[in-house]
């Protein structure tokens, strides 16, 4: 989805929006992802107080740490920002630095998903345990994957830019990148909020 | 795929420049002929052409599908097919036709002629077009290959909890299914982003919105509606797949999970599904009529907002395919009305096909009878549509046949007999050759009449009472007189052998129009949109330089001017206006390169679901293949840098594309 550039090395082409494709395309896509998470939640939401012989919600969820992945989650949306506007001033050496922190921030929270599910499955709540076990690892489980998708973005990032042979605008790449990171954060304040905070 | 240096004073010197290296793993693909030049293009045209020929291989296999089906009816206690054949066979077919067939034939029709249409000289992404395609052609081969690896799935099209549950469906099948339709469903979303953004950012200067040809608006609206109901789809083929290959209970109603789910996420998907299938048909017959009617659209902004209205209605009517499940009096009540409601913006657009033609100088080519021909049709399956938005008789109709010959009225009178029109109105354009008229009428006559005699009765069976997916009827149940289910079922069956014969008329006629048709001239319908405004076929680059549109119809107003009186009177040649865009000619146009990676990466994918059935260590080795594709796709550029083309580009004004 990075690389087709329309305006490549040779300047910026017209648009009949202004946009550039690349970005519009973006938008597109995370407008579809909205009805796939979409999808993913109501079947939560449906579901949630269906635990069976298994654990109940507030048996095993833990606020307090799961609130710290969270809020390390959205500090990785500001050093995002900063990497895009680093980028958009054509510093390389803070992009590639801030395009490493969120990585390593989402890393982080990845790293937190995966504790958490092993405790989870240590007192007893596996994935077929019970409906409510099967649509919590499905939902949390994308978003995980959607996170870990977002850090091999941003890893990979780095590593071409610094070979510097990245085609197209290196600031829209990384600005790119960001829309998703933005939306994938987005995202998980909903889920957060809807499968944490609110007792089913 | 090369930059074509032109030179300005001969229209006939050109060459082609190819670029030799890549900055990704391998060398770039350079063949511009041969197979090679097929497997590695990014060309919208060329791959316009692979889908429709994949969607027309389908087209064969799911109607010898149908074929069967109806053999097996023909008689009482039919043979030809055992009771679990039958359901791979009815589950198949459908899924053929739907996803295998009409989707991607109008997203090659999309393909090649949205850039024409709307004066550009490539999609947006030219290299997610190809990934699209072959995402699309290998999901379907993978959907097939169940056939031979223990069965095809046989839990209907809709696939029902519980029916689609390992207890019932032992077999793969299903696991083939819902892996091959994610894979399809990958490719219609990167084909929706990408003809989105081109639609909305390609356009050729002048062309506003409201002078975008018909054809292109409507596909518009399909592709956001694949955009939004792709996903809702894919989320319920993920839970059936942790179902069947993981063991969650997402649909399994004696672990507490509510089978309404998969129904309510299968029909948001559905039912726009249904205006995805028929609305690029809708587009296709509003370019039709006008052509052979002499006249313009009637009312372009009435068709351009009520097929809008289509698609944002269209999300509000799924659960009018639930009515008998149980959903309480006011969900009945909501839907019922809404299904009503989107009979209105339907019926618009017929009333605007009708005064389209009413007074015009009618000429009845193939495209024009086939264009004619959906509008009765699909006021009929328009018809029995609304009947089924009173919820009383439609809990009556559910499962029986009156449903089978409604959306086949719709589908097959309307989606296909678009296509159809699409196809002769078309064909000069894509190949250059005129497919042959006379073959054409008897093409056209037979397939109407196969189909009114294949899916007319079924209402007449279905009001009866005869079930769908019933695999066997007895003389003894058959009743009485004009209502003698067998009779209307061996007649349907003999329609669909009149039907057959009409189709294999159309392959005929591309078989005899390859060998020694007729050579299209420039403009062989006297046509109004900007497609026709290039050679048949059309330049690897489209356009020798990108028009100015000041109308809609733009073609048609360099042809014709009015007079003193007030008629539109001819004024110049298709060839004098092309000349005029020849003498205007971009110097080099350097169009994007042709890339392994899209089939690579589609390649995976496939081997990534052979996987999830078989053995996890497959799916990782078919990851690694996504990853490595992914890879060699971001360090290539879409288009090769001027000094990577051999000879070397020297001169500064150089169109890029893509």
């Amino acid at each position: 989805m990075t690389a087709d550039s329309h305006a490549d090395s040779h300047g910026t082409a017209h648009t009949t929006t202004g946009l550039s494709n690349n970005k519009l395309g973006m938008w597109l896509f995370l407008g579809s992802e909205c009805l796939l998470f979409g999808g993913l939640i109501s079947t939560y939401m449906l579901y949630r107080g269906r635990v069976g012989e298994g654990p109940r919600p507030s048996q095993v969820f833990d606020i307090p740490f799961t609130s710290v992945s969270s809020f390390v989650l959205l500090m990785s949306s500001l050093t995002m920002v900063l990497a895009v506007s680093a980028a958009h001033k054509g510093d390389d050496r803070n992009t590639h630095l801030w395009v490493a922190i969120t990585a390593l921030l989402g890393a982080t929270f990845v790293g937190g998903q995966v504790y958490e599910f092993t405790a989870f499955y240590n007192e007893g709540m596996g994935f077929t345990t019970s409906l409510f076990s099967s649509s919590f690892y499905v939902l949390t489980g994308f978003h995980g994957v959607h996170v870990t998708v977002g850090i091999i973005m941003l890893m990979s990032t780095v590593g071409i830019l610094k070979r510097s042979k990245v085609p197209g605008s290196k600031a829209e790449t990384v600005e790119m990148i960001g829309l998703y990171w933005h939306f994938v954060d987005v995202v998980w304040i909903i889920i957060f909020t809807l499968i944490y905070l609110i007792p089913a | 795929m090369a930059i074509i240096e032109r030179s300005i004073t001969t229209t006939e010197a050109f060459s082609v420049a190819t670029p030799s290296t890549s900055l990704g793993a391998l060398k770039r693909p350079v063949s511009s002929t041969g197979w090679k030049s097929w497997l590695f293009t990014v060309d919208h045209k060329k791959l316009g052409i692979m889908y429709s020929a994949a969607a027309l291989f389908f087209f064969i296999v799911g109607g010898l599908e149908a074929v069967l089906i109806r053999l097996q009816l023909a008689a009482p206690n039919g043979k030809v097919l055992n009771a679990d054949l039958y359901n791979q066979m009815f589950t198949m077919h459908a899924t053929t036709m739907v996803f295998l067939f009409v989707m991607p034939m109008a997203a090659g029709l999309a393909n090649y002629f949205i850039p024409l249409q709307i004066g550009a000289r490539d999609v947006a992404f030219p290299r997610m077009n190809a990934f699209s395609f072959w995402a699309f052609l290998f999901g379907g081969i993978f959907l097939n290959l169940a056939w031979f690896l223990g069965g095809a799935a046989d839990g209907g099209w809709f696939m029902y909890a519980p029916n689609s549950g390992p207890i019932f469906s032992p077999s793969h099948g299903i696991d083939f299914w819902a892996l091959g339709l994610q894979i399809t469903g990958i490719a219609s979303l990167v084909g929706a982003v990408n003809l989105i953004t081109t639609v909305l950012n390609m356009r050729a200067p002048g062309m506003s919105l409201m002078r975008m040809p018909i054809f292109t608006w409507m596909q518009l609206v399909v592709q956001f509606l694949l955009l939004f109901a792709v996903p809702v789809i894919t989320v319920a083929l993920f839970l059936l797949s942790f179902q069947r290959n993981f063991g969650a209970t997402f649909f399994d109603v004696a672990a507490g999970a509510d089978p309404l789910l998969w129904q309510h996420l299968f029909w948001i998907f559905g039912h726009p599904e249904v205006y995805i299938l028929i609305l690029p048909s809708f587009g296709i017959i509003s370019e039709v009529l006008p052509v052979f009617s002499r006249k313009p659209l009637f009312g372009y902004p009435f068709v351009v907002f009520s097929g809008a209205a289509i698609g944002f209605v269209g999300w509000g009517v799924w659960a009018h395919h639930m009515f008998a499940s149980g959903l309480g009096p006011v969900s009945v009540a909501v839907f019922s009305i809404s299904t009503m409601a989107i009979a209105v913006p339907t019926g618009v657009k017929i009333v605007n096909w009708t005064m389209t033609i009413w007074g015009g100088k009618l000429q009845f080519t193939v495209a024009m009878k086939f264009a004619v021909g959906l509008i009765v049709l699909f006021t009929i399956g328009g018809l029995s549509g609304v009947t089924h938005s009173i919820a009383p008789s439609d809990t009556q109709q559910t499962d029986t046949y009156y449903i089978v010959a409604h959306f086949h009225y719709v589908l097959f009178g309307g989606a296909i007999f678009g296509l159809f029109s699409g196809f002769y109105y078309w064909w000069p354009k894509v190949f250059g050759k005129l497919l042959n008229e006379k073959l054409g009428t008897w093409n056209f006559w037979l397939m109407l009449i196969g189909m009114n005699m294949t899916f007319g009765p079924m209402h007449i069976l279905g009001l009866q009472g005869q079930p769908r997916r019933m695999y066997q009827w007895t003389e003894a149940r058959a009743g009485e007189g004009f209502f003698n289910l067998g009779f209307w079922n061996t007649f349907a069956s003999i329609g669909s052998l009149v039907l057959t014969i009409g189709v294999l008329l159309f392959l005929i006629n591309i078989v005899i129009t390859a060998r020694n048709g007729k050579v299209a001239p420039l403009d062989p319908w006297d046509a109004r949109s900007l497609e026709w405004m290039t050679t048949n076929p059309p330049k690897e680059h489209n356009f020798d330089s990108i028009p100015t549109v000041s109308h809609l119809d733009e073609f048609f107003h360099r042809k014709y001017e009015e007079d003193a009186n007030g008629q539109m009177v001819k004024v110049k040649s298709a060839e004098q206006v092309m000349k005029e865009l020849e003498d205007n000619a971009d110097a080099h146009i350097h169009m994007p390169s042709p890339s392994y990676w899209p089939i690579v990466i589609a390649a995976g994918l496939p081997v990534i679901a052979f996987g999830v059935i078989y053995s996890i260590p497959i799916a990782i080795f078919g990851g690694v293949i996504v990853l490595f594709g992914s890879y060699g796709w971001a360090i290539e550029p879409s288009t090769a840098p001027d000094d990577d083309f051999d000879p070397p580009v020297t001169t500064k004004d150089v169109v890029h594309v893509g």
